[in-house]
């Protein structure tokens, strides 16, 4: 066997939709390889959940079922991956670079002695040799990496790195497997998965977001975003540096571990624009960013950019957008 | 109780970055460095374990001579000692090696939790803390903002993604990795900056750990980031720009 197998993520019985991505980046990699494409589906009672995969143009999708895998455990999902990879033995294995994936596909890949290029943002194929594009440094630079050497690669996608709708339709056959997972091969314990914040604030309806970030350096300033956004009739938001530090509360958070906001102008003021951020809002049908550094990643989402001292930018904006609506 | 903080040093967080004429890394002679911030919160997470349960932490960190004030700060922030393996360049010997390094240094002191920072600010795998577990056979968990240890279990509180959260709980040994911000980072006392000249830092080399590098993955070449999106620069002085930004939410985003 070889070919291309894409993991699929779900908890309680609704798809994470970067699935669906994976999906996509799995056919494209087929067609361009000419290699059969799979698709797995773990946990229990899944049987509802596959047959979202089956209806897309794959070769096989395998429901790996079990008791254990119910509730996701890194060491749970490691060994029935691992087990199902030495049988089905793919070339590549694309993941979703979700927070799950992050917690065990490194362990993954070390069981399996091979590589894992995570958080890959594109995947092209140069004189027969498997490119793959992802981010350093925060987002500053990025970097092509190649495998050296033959073997199975394991690959992580980047939220948004491909189409969802991309997928294409089909039908595949569902194949049932149950890895051998004993009791000691489980040794986190997993409790129930809970929320936190008492505020029920929903950004996700905003039209108007002015958001801050770490460049406003200490609560005391945060003011002058306050100010700002009263002046253009905004929500307030925050980055995640600026709710850790008790700045703002959580319930304004906007990114990965917070909210996802679409707002018609999401204005970012001192934020650099950590993936973790970006994937939050970049949805925003427009994106001003005001940074003192014009290498920061977060001019690569806006439409409008202002490279300056926000101390200096702020209170201006401020002034003149009250002038303008008086 | 034993606790061992792997640490990275990296470049500091709003450094200009130049790509060297070769293409595949960076310019270095001009850089400053720090320690990485995921890290800077694993060590502060051990720090309040050991006033917690007592013991001791010692800190681990791979990389050149240059890494020796990340130890240093380590040391004066309150870790008792501190192994460095001295290695050039680990960070081109790719994941596996590079966690099979530090996993064998680890090993040299068995420690009851080892702790790392859940990714590095300079290459981001986010990998090496869980490759370690898996070579270490310890348990594992990741995105950790909480530890606490009871009834020789250590029980954590992991992030998941949406404001949701889980608690975990495992045997020790283990090994966590750390998320940045939840706890408050210290700083270096006067008195622990003088006791850290004592501590005693351990030297080893891949060598006496028998591992040799074992690259899987070439770098090829580093490049600027594409622009998916036209972005219109607004220039002039702060007023100036504030100015067409107020014409463009008018004229052109429709938004006053």
């Amino acid at each position: 066997m070889s070919g291309v197998l894409a993991i699929c993520e779900h908890s309680a019985g609704v798809w994470n939709r970067m699935s669906f991505e994976t999906l996509a980046a799995a056919q494209q990699l087929g067609r361009a390889q000419g290699w059969p494409v799979s698709a797995v589906v773990l946990g229990q009672g899944t049987a509802a959940l596959a047959a979202e995969p089956a209806a897309c143009a794959l070769d096989r999708v395998y429901s790996l079922e079990h008791e254990r895998l119910a509730s996701y455990t890194a060491d749970g999902f490691t060994s029935a991956l691992d087990w199902l990879i030495a049988r089905v033995r793919p070339d590549v294995v694309l993941l979703p670079h979700t927070y799950r994936v992050r917690d065990f596909a490194p362990c993954l890949a070390a069981r399996a002695g091979r590589p894992l290029v995570s958080d890959v943002t594109g995947i092209r194929v140069e004189q027969g040799e498997l490119i793959f594009e992802r981010q350093l440094f925060q987002g500053r630079l990025n970097a092509d990496y190649s495998v050296d050497g033959a073997g199975l690669v394991f690959v992580s996608l980047q939220a948004g790195a491909f189409r969802a709708d991309a997928v294409e339709p089909g039908s595949a056959p569902i194949e049932t497997r149950t890895p051998p997972l004993d009791e000691t091969t489980i040794r986190q314990r997993p409790e129930a998965p809970f929320r936190e914040s008492a505020g029920e604030l929903d950004l996700g309806t905003a039209e108007l977001i002015v958001a801050v970030g770490r460049g406003i350096r200490e609560a005391g300033n945060i003011d002058l975003v306050r100010e700002l956004a009263a002046a253009l009739g905004a929500e307030l938001a925050a980055s995640r540096p600026v709710c850790d530090n008790g700045w703002l509360p959580i319930e304004r958070q906007v990114g990965s571990s917070g909210q996802t906001v679409a707002p018609k102008l999401y204005i970012a003021v001192g934020i650099s624009g950590a993936i973790q951020h970006l994937v939050g809002m970049k949805g925003a049908r427009t994106i001003v960013a005001i940074n003192k550094d014009a290498g920061a990643p977060i001019f690569e989402v806006a439409n409008y950019g202002i490279v300056g001292d926000l101390f200096e930018v702020l209170p201006a904006l401020t002034e003149q957008l009250r002038n303008a609506k008086a | 109780m034993q606790i061992l903080v792997a640490i990275k040093q990296v470049p500091a967080r709003d450094s200009q970055l130049t790509i060297a004429p070769s293409g595949e890394w960076i310019e270095e002679d001009d850089l400053a460095y720090e320690i990485n911030e995921p890290d800077a919160y694993a060590l502060e997470a051990a720090l309040q374990l050991k006033e917690r349960h007592g013991g001791e932490v010692i800190a681990l960190c791979a990389g050149p001579e240059r890494v020796l004030p990340v130890i240093r700060e380590a040391l004066a922030k309150g870790a008792d000692r501190a192994i460095h393996v001295a290695e050039d360049h680990p960070e081109v010997w790719g994941t596996l090696a590079c966690a099979r390094l530090l996993a064998q240094a680890a090993e040299t002191e068995k420690p009851d939790l080892v702790l790392t920072g859940l990714q590095s600010d300079d290459l981001g795998w986010a990998q090496t803390g869980v490759v370690m577990a898996e070579l270490l056979r310890l348990p594992h968990a990741t995105l950790v903002i909480e530890a606490g240890i009871e009834d020789g279990r250590v029980r954590v509180k992991r992030e998941l993604e949406g404001g949701w959260f889980q608690h975990v709980s495992m045997p020790l040994p283990a090994l966590v990795t750390i998320q940045s911000g939840s706890i408050r980072l210290r700083y270096a006392t006067l008195m622990g900056i003088k006791k850290a000249r004592t501590k005693p830092v351990r030297r080893l080399t891949a060598a006496e750990l028998g591992v040799a590098p074992a690259r899987q993955l070439r770098l090829r070449r580093l490049h600027p980031p594409r622009h998916d999106k036209q972005t219109t620069m607004l220039t002039g002085s702060a007023q100036e720009q504030a100015a067409q930004l107020v014409e463009i939410l008018r004229h052109e985003v429709r938004v006053l």
